[in-house]
């Protein structure tokens, strides 16, 4: 028998059952379509993070103060007081990959402007902090060096400060806001940037001169965090270890001794997110899977059903000629068919859900050839596992009990 | 060639547990061409045993069987399956057509296993069997819009689709009225009359009269072998016809 013909047959078959059919493919249609959507999503996501952390600049390095042991006592790492803007004059003048540092210190609070309020930080640092938050100035301009030195009161606000403590649209440029009581002046606005990797708004941000914030706000002599800049992406492994060394020496830390700051790069950032969502990716698609296989279980037990139910069937094919061969054929490709037709509705379907997924997310949507492929080639492997053994049964009848049987 | 069928000491022995069951011991007789042979018998007469080896089914455990001159006993499975497909025109007594299918699928379905017929060829050879035994506007309807008579011409059309050498009908009249049966019976004695070539199957005396010979089988031998002064299946349905009014 040709193929041909036995495709036909398999096929005028399958549609005697219309119902069945349909829903014997079903769990096919789950099956694939949420690996496929799983995986999908799984990468649409990771590809959304790895936007964002480019956006903000591979280069980026940040120096955080680690926890700390006094005495047998661990402090913790917010009350390290080790890390101070002499950190900064130490790794501006000695780094050559860094191509700029400045000082971060961070104070919260309510920032008011007359009758409008907004709660808030303002995160202290120098004239460079801007450029290495790859902030842009809209309007107005940065704070100097200058600035700096007198911890003048002025300050830069994102659009989201602006938008919250001058809600009328008048320009907050030139006004006087207050942060726990002390006046700043706005003397820049920033260049709205949106939301980053972890759903924060960057533009709600209040940026001041670092002296500023430590000595008017704060009153305190050391920093939180040093945020720096590598010459280029690929230098910031080199960054990394100058500054190490450099703070090391500037800590009076013995050779060997551990050191009381932590120095990580943007890079690392984006390896850990990508390690996590590519974990998260093949834990969905792996639980996708199991209905994957739910669904072949369905299509092997509707066959074992077909093959009771049609055992007449199969007796006067065989009296009117059939080979042991064509039953066999015919009832695998029955199988095939349903899993190939289910594994194209499911890829469909499956690229539909996470297009509208992505798009509700506003992730960059993403169809992974090498997920579609696997699914397809899945999609024939169940017809033919779970169809191999009915089919095999239907083949082994006898057609003369077959045609008796009742 | 002037047989269509020849066995030769024909026995089948099946293996019940410890015990040997004999269903045909010696069983000989030819079938020539144009004849309409009825096979009757008691059950377990042995004739349905007797049936399945005449119809490529069976293999006997000795003797010989000879289809159009070709030996049957020593096939394989599939040489088997190829002689039923274009030597025999199997008929049931449940007329096992496939449900839900219109009756020119269902009579095209042993071209299907012929890889030398064209699917026009197919069409073509369907239309004209159904043509034949007169359901020719009834091609696209299914089983169940058929009457029980209908659907064993459904049978028959399929049975005669491959042209096959000889016609082996199993109780076909058994599931179908009086006048039914006349009918189909009648519908038997066309064919034969244009030539083909018939074993009937059956255990009622009254529907072996319209054959022209009859094949007793009692305990596994043929205890009867004699020609039928053959009556007209028209006749009988006319009378009966009659009769009713």
């Amino acid at each position: 028998m040709n193929i041909f013909n036995l495709f036909k047959i398999a096929y005028k078959a399958l549609l005697r059952n219309k119902t069945r059919a349909f829903l014997t493919m079903l769990g096919i249609i789950i099956g694939i379509s949420s690996v496929i959507a799983m995986v999908s999503l799984g990468q649409s996501s990771s590809q959304s993070i790895n936007n964002q952390i480019s956006s903000m600049g591979t280069n980026l390095i940040m120096v955080m103060r680690t926890s700390q042991r006094q005495g047998g006592v661990n402090i913790g790492s917010s009350n390290v007081q080790t890390l101070t803007a002499k950190d900064i004059d130490a790794i501006r003048s000695q780094a050559k990959y860094v191509s700029a540092a400045s000082p971060l210190v961070n104070a919260s609070g309510q920032l008011v402007n007359g009758a409008n309020n907004w709660p808030g930080s303002v995160q202290g640092g120098n004239s460079e902090l801007i450029a290495i938050r790859k902030y842009q100035i809209a309007s107005g301009t940065n704070f100097t060096e200058q600035d700096v030195r007198s911890s003048a009161k002025v300050c830069i606000v994102g659009k989201t400060v602006g938008d919250n403590l001058f809600p009328n649209g008048e320009n907050p440029l030139g006004k006087t806001i207050r942060f726990n009581k002390i006046p700043l002046k706005i003397i820049g606005v920033l260049e709205s940037k949106g939301q980053n990797q972890m759903g924060q708004d960057q533009d709600d941000v209040v940026i001041a001169p670092y002296t500023t914030v430590q000595k008017r706000i704060l009153a305190i002599t050391y920093i939180h965090m040093i945020m720096a800049s590598a010459l280029t992406e690929e230098t910031a492994g080199l960054a990394t270890q100058e500054i190490e060394t450099i703070l090391h020496a500037s800590h009076k830390l013995k050779p060997g001794q551990e050191n009381d700051f932590d120095v990580r790069t943007q890079k690392e950032m984006l390896d850990m997110m990508n390690s996590v969502t590519g974990f998260l990716t093949v834990l969905l698609a792996a639980i996708a899977s199991i209905s994957l296989l739910v669904g072949g279980i369905g299509i092997m037990n509707i066959m074992y059903v077909t093959v009771t139910e049609r055992i007449k069937e199969i007796g006067l094919r065989m009296s009117i000629g059939a080979k042991n061969k064509d039953i066999l054929l015919q009832f695998l490709c029955e199988s095939i068919i349903l899993s190939l037709i289910g594994g194209i509705i499911g890829i469909l379907f499956g690229l539909l859900l996470s297009y509208a997924a992505s798009k509700g997310l506003s992730w960059p949507f993403i169809v992974s050839i090498p997920a579609v492929g696997i699914s397809f080639l899945v999609c024939a492997a169940t017809g033919i596992f779970f169809g191999w053994y009915p089919a095999k049964k239907a083949a082994s009848l006898d057609p003369i009990n077959a045609l008796r049987y009742e | 060639m002037n047989e269509i069928i020849k066995i030769e000491q024909l026995r089948r022995t099946f293996q019940v547990g410890s015990e040997e069951v004999h269903a045909l011991k010696g069983v000989s007789f030819t079938i020539r061409p144009g004849e309409f042979v009825s096979i009757m018998g008691a059950s377990g007469s042995g004739k349905s045993t007797l049936l399945n080896i005449l119809g490529c089914l069976d293999r006997p455990t000795s003797g010989e069987y000879f289809i159009d001159g070709i030996a049957v006993s020593q096939r394989t499975k599939d040489e088997l399956s190829i002689l039923r497909n274009r030597k025999i025109g199997f008929i049931f007594q449940s007329y096992n057509l496939l449900p839900r299918t219109s009756a020119l699928e269902n009579v095209e379905l042993p071209l299907l296993y012929n890889n030398s017929v064209s699917s026009k060829e197919r069409r073509a050879k369907a239309i004209k069997a159904l043509e034949q035994v007169g359901l020719q506007d009834r091609m696209m309807h299914t089983p169940n819009q058929l009457s029980g008579g209908q659907q064993q011409r459904v049978a028959i059309a399929r049975a005669l689709v491959n042209d096959p050498v000889i016609l082996l009908a199993d109780e076909a009249t058994g599931n179908l009225d009086t006048r039914t049966s006349y009918e189909i019976m009648n519908l038997f004695q066309q064919l034969n009359n244009e030539g083909k070539t018939i074993a009937f199957v059956t255990h009622e005396p009254d529907i072996a009269v319209f054959t022209n010979r009859t094949i007793q089988l009692r305990d596994g031998y043929i205890i009867r072998d004699v020609p039928v002064s053959t009556q007209s299946a028209k006749t009988a349905l006319k009378s009966l016809l009659v009769s009713n009014d």
